[in-house]
């Protein structure tokens, strides 16, 4: 097994991460829009944790933004609340969302269509409890969170950088470790899996624990640079099917594959997508569209196909 | 039976809605022998298979397995114990290549290069190594499916139908692999409707009929046994 190749001092996939990373360090040097790196970023990362669950295991959480959502209110009500340094608060929003992820750990034993719905059943029902007016006192309710006393631009943007160079860390261990190959191995063909040795059920609940983890540390991040927020902004569906899209368009299961994905269409987002929002909605229509018919691998896969590696 | 029987299974029921899969059979099975389990189709054979390597879980009886009974582990344990299977349908990783196949395999059993190399070589698919296993024909899965259990090193394994599509001289080639794996001390279970492929690997056999034992013996005596002849004919 040579999982970790030889030679260049990191795994596969390590460099291609070290220099998406080294982009946004220094990106906002030269290039003023840094609301979009920012976004870019967390995309990017939101993507990438869509994979460990998707990529590895075949789970397509439509309800991932739970997760976000919970971090970014974990993380607003622990400097809220308990008066936490931000940086602190965000961990707190992860564990938050790990925890909500534990407790919906039996949804795994659903399949397909039926684990897609009701993982985003659970983020619906997440949202209206925060939402929820008569929570006012703990969550502020309908009215939203303002976090105007915490703001910082600069550090938040450096904290979603150290959250992405998490998530590329996480996916470049799993490409190259035997948890990784365990999570494919159950994603093919879970039965065969156990025969080969692995607890499935344990595996894939670290996977789903990772996957919420990242969703709860881009939440909190996002929570913490824009500061002002309301409950549906952060339980917003689109930021699950964004994450989707962008990870299914390049390839699950790779590192760059996500990347890609997010880096074209968020940027076709952001090109077109903010002046012309009709055009882009037909756009990322037939981009679906023609994923779902003829590249339903991704692009990574074109470049299988011609036995080309993707890392 | 002989004291030493390696897998020990009692009085094992399973039933699915009103259905009787299997009704009380039992069985023995000491290392390096080879046992035919034989019946008409839906008699309960792949059902026991799942049973015992724990896919399903019995509704009455025992199993164990090297003295210990292992009828309320998980299959994953059961495969860290040495129990292992093939399907009568194969469940390769598919999108995996033949060789990721067996790394998987090879983490739990500690199997190491050599010995995935080895495997590769014993059941031909060494110049497949780095094929996804979707690529593969059925009688290339069946030999993959049978390498992935064989990775995860054995003590008792269960093959079903392993011989079904197969050619002459792929037959011929099989039943030579199956007895190179029993006569290294696994215990072998081998579910086959091909009594000619059954009989090059053993004599004895078990034959079942609505889940339960009709007879147990050599096969040429089972051949002779008119409760069996009346089933194979009237089934
Ligand atoms: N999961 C299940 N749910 C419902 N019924 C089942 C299930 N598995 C097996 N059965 C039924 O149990 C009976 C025995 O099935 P089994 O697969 O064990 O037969 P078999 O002896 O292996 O037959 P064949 O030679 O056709 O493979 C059949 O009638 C089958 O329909
Ligand atoms: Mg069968």
């Amino acid at each position: 097994m040579d999982y970790w190749a030889k030679g260049c001092g990191l795994p596969r996939g390590g460099w291609y991460s070290v220099g998406v990373v080294a982009l946004f360090i220094v990106l906002p040097f030269v290039y003023g829009n840094h609301d979009l790196l920012f976004n870019m970023m967390m995309y990017l990362a939101l993507a990438q944790g869509i994979n460990v669950l998707f990529g590895f295991t075949g789970y397509l959480p439509f309800g991932y933004v739970g997760f976000f959502g919970s971090g970014a209110y974990g993380a607003s009500l622990a400097v809220l609340l308990l008066h936490l340094p931000p940086v602190l608060a965000l961990l707190v929003g992860a564990v938050i969302a790990v925890l909500l992820a534990l407790l919906l750990a039996p949804l795994l034993r659903l399949s397909g269509a039926y684990f897609a719905i009701a993982s985003l059943a659970a983020s619906e029902v997440v949202y209206y409890i925060v939402s929820n007016p008569h929570l006012e006192s703990l969550t502020q309710g309908p009215y939203g969170i303002s976090l105007a006393r915490a703001y910082d631009a600069d550090a938040s943007y450096a904290a979603m950088v150290v959250v992405l160079a998490l998530a590329f860390g996480v996916v470049v261990y799993l490409r190259n470790s035997h948890l990784g190959l365990a999570l494919q191995a159950i994603r093919e063909e879970p039965v065969s899996a156990e025969f080969a040795g692995v607890n499935v059920v344990r595996e894939r609940t670290c996977a789903w624990l990772l996957s919420a983890a990242l969703a709860g540390l881009a939440g909190g991040t996002y929570a913490w640079h824009v500061s002002v927020f309301y409950p549906k902004s952060v339980f917003d569906l689109n930021i699950s099917v964004f994450a989707i899209v962008f990870t299914l368009f390049g390839g699950v299961a790779t590192l760059l594959g996500p990347i890609v994905g997010t880096l074209l269409l968020y940027g076709l987002y952001n090109w077109i997508g903010i002046s012309q929002p009709e055009y882009f909605q037909l756009v990322f229509g037939i981009v679906i569209v023609m994923l779902v018919l003829f590249l339903p691998n991704g692009l990574a896969s074109l470049l299988r196909r011609v036995n080309v590696h993707v890392p | 039976m002989s004291p030493s029987a390696l897998l020990v299974v009692e009085r094992l029921s399973k039933h699915f809605g009103a259905f009787q899969a299997l009704d009380g059979l039992s069985l023995k099975l000491a290392s390096g022998e080879i046992l035919g389990l034989v019946g008409p189709n839906g008699s309960g054979k792949t059902t026991a298979i799942n049973v015992i390597s724990g896919v399903y879980t019995a509704d009455a009886g025992t199993i164990h397995f090297d003295g210990q009974p292992v009828g309320g582990l998980p299959i994953h344990r059961r495969a860290h114990l040495g129990i292992n299977r093939t399907f009568q349908v194969p469940k390769p990783f598919k999108g995996l290549t033949v060789s990721e196949n067996l790394e998987i395999a090879a983490v739990y059993s500690g199997a190491g290069r050599d010995e995935i190399g080895k495997c590769l070589e014993f059941l031909e698919l060494a110049p497949l190594a780095g094929r996804e296993a979707a690529s593969l024909n059925s009688a290339q899965q069946k030999r993959l499916d049978l390498a992935r259990a064989l990775i995860a090193r054995p003590r008792l394994l269960l093959v079903d139908e392993l011989a079904a599509g197969l050619n002459p001289a792929e037959l011929q080639r099989m039943a030579q692999t199956l007895m190179t794996i029993a006569s290294s001390g696994v215990a072998l279970l081998v579910v086959e409707h091909l009594l000619s492929f059954l009989r090059e690997l053993t004599s004895r056999v078990v034959v079942m009929d609505a889940g339960r034992e009709i007879f147990e013996g050599p096969l040429d005596v089972a051949a002779r046994d008119p409760q069996v002849i009346d089933i194979f004919l009237g089934g």
